[in-house]
């Protein structure tokens, strides 16, 4: 019961800051003009998915560190009042997930539904909250095990540029390097590493659009094929959000505030 | 009413709080005293379950404090610094507060009228000045009738009236039959409120006294003689 009370209070602060409200616009504005300038409606979804894949992971791993940096007072507080440190934990994440979720679909989905509902844009929402949930609960774990803000941030950073940037450039030398090898199902393996190549295989397996994927996505698909592959990938992206989650849980039950 | 038993807390290598024995009983107000880092803060947290000691036990009015969080009924905690989410209203964080302990038993709103918070409610968080933080939180913390009130730097960024009802308010409340425990670097504020100081140095009680006010003529002079010897004859490591 006081799990709900604290999950309003926390959600409505939240929608009320201003850069969750940029957010939202920014995003809404990308979308919107993607799609408006866009004369092929794959090209545009390809493309709005690219920017889903940046944007998405950084702003929620640096927003829910700032928010729980900043809430460290806050957190101390509820914990001094008669309620359970569990109820804390999930209200804050919680809280951190479905903001960041809803300027994700008001920003991006909402204005794409304009232009017609269809299973790839259910897919795009999906994955959207699935990288809003994952990297905001790494983000959560960063911030309860560092209590330096500026070290915490800073490792935030680097986990969105290791997934985001550096590990496909990793999978390339790899491949390179162990060309003579079969390799096949280890890059299979890899892929499903990293929730934002998962993320855009997902996407592209749906849209079967091979020229696009690049080349972790082309070998998914060969080896899983197209339905298998989008089954296993959303088994992996709820391993990835559960996971993370189970250790920051652990972590704020122990902590000292 | 609060116990505590051996309890040692480590911050990596660093020996916080080295066997702490304590036995406090209601009805009093008890000065918690010590220079910066003596593990004060870090003591009221272990009771609050903000900090969790490495080991021994703290018991308030005889139940065990571990996992069991329903024993913060009992207290009323007004922590050094006061910080509330900045994008929210004053009356929407005394609204969650009120929510959580329950409604009904809010019944103390001395501190709320006599600082004028009804004037402000709807101001946000963000725009008040640290004083007038402080003043909410002090409000809150009296609000709920609590039986335990652990109160860190009390009067610190409080203007000087605001300061003095405060004392008087905590002197009320010790009437009632209340445990206070606060902390303080005023040498005045323990003298005037306390009728018990207990010294923390480097994380053990190096002095733990019953406040006698009669017959000498300044009492803060004479704790700080007190205390400077005590700080002097330590061998620091």
């Amino acid at each position: 019961m006081n799990g709900n009370k604290i999950l309003k209070f926390i959600i409505l602060d939240i929608l009320r800051n201003k850069w969750v409200i940029t957010y939202t616009v920014f995003l809404m504005c990308i979308s919107a003009g993607l799609m408006f300038f866009s004369k092929d409606s794959t090209k545009a979804i390809v493309s709005v998915l690219n920017v889903v894949l940046i944007l998405v992971p950084l702003v929620s791993i640096l927003f829910c560190s700032i928010h729980i940096y900043n809430s460290k007072e806050f957190i101390q507080m509820l914990l001094s009042q008669p309620v359970k440190r569990s109820t804390i934990f999930f209200a804050e994440y919680t809280g951190l997930v479905i903001s960041l979720s809803v300027s994700f679909l008001a920003g991006i989905i909402l204005p794409l539904s304009f232009y017609g509902v269809s299973t790839i844009l259910i897919y795009l929402a999906l994955t959207g909250v699935f990288l809003s949930v994952i990297f905001s609960a790494f983000s959560v774990l960063i911030s309860i095990s560092t209590d330096e803000k500026v070290k915490g941030i800073g490792i935030s950073l680097f986990l969105w540029l290791f997934f985001s940037v550096l590990y496909d450039g990793l999978v390339l030398i790899i491949y390179f390097a162990f060309n003579d090898y079969p390799l096949e199902k280890i890059m299979v393996i890899i892929t499903t590493l990293n929730p934002v190549d998962l993320s855009r295989v997902l996407i592209l397996l749906k849209l079967d659009i091979s020229a696009l994927m690049g080349y972790t996505g082309a070998n998914f698909q060969k080896v899983a094929g197209s339905m298998t592959g989008i089954f296993l990938s959303f088994t992996v992206l709820i391993m990835w959000s559960i996971t993370p989650l189970y250790f920051a849980y652990r972590k704020f039950m122990k902590k000292n505030f | 009413m609060i116990n505590a038993e051996n309890i040692n807390k480590y911050y990596g290598k660093f020996h916080v709080l080295k066997s702490i024995n304590l036995k406090i009983d209601k009805g009093q107000i008890v000065a918690l005293m010590g220079p910066n880092g003596s593990g004060k803060t870090t003591l009221l947290k272990c009771i609050l379950g903000l900090v969790i000691a490495d080991s021994g036990e703290i018991k308030v009015d005889g139940a065990s404090i571990k996992n069991n969080f329903e024993y913060r009924h009992k207290i009323g905690y007004m922590p050094q610094t006061a910080y509330f989410p900045e994008n929210i209203k004053v009356k929407d964080v005394i609204q969650i507060i009120k929510e959580i302990r329950g409604e009904k038993s809010a019944t103390d709103f001395e501190l709320y009228e006599y600082y004028g918070i009804e004037n402000f409610t709807d101001k946000k968080i963000s725009s008040l000045s640290q004083g007038m933080k402080q003043k909410v939180s002090s409000a809150l913390t009296f609000m709920f009738d609590s039986d335990i009130l652990i109160l860190d730097e009390p009067t610190a960024g409080l203007d000087p009236l605001s300061a003095e009802y405060m004392k008087l308010k905590i002197k009320k409340e010790k009437d009632k039959g209340k445990l206070i425990i606060i902390t303080t670097h005023i040498l005045n504020e323990v003298e005037e409120l306390s009728d018990r100081m207990i010294y923390l140095l480097d994380g053990e009680v190096r002095a733990d006294r019953i406040n006698d006010s009669s017959g000498t003529k300044n009492r803060a002079e004479s704790i700080l003689e007190k205390f400077t010897d005590l700080f002097k004859s330590y061998e620091w490591k």
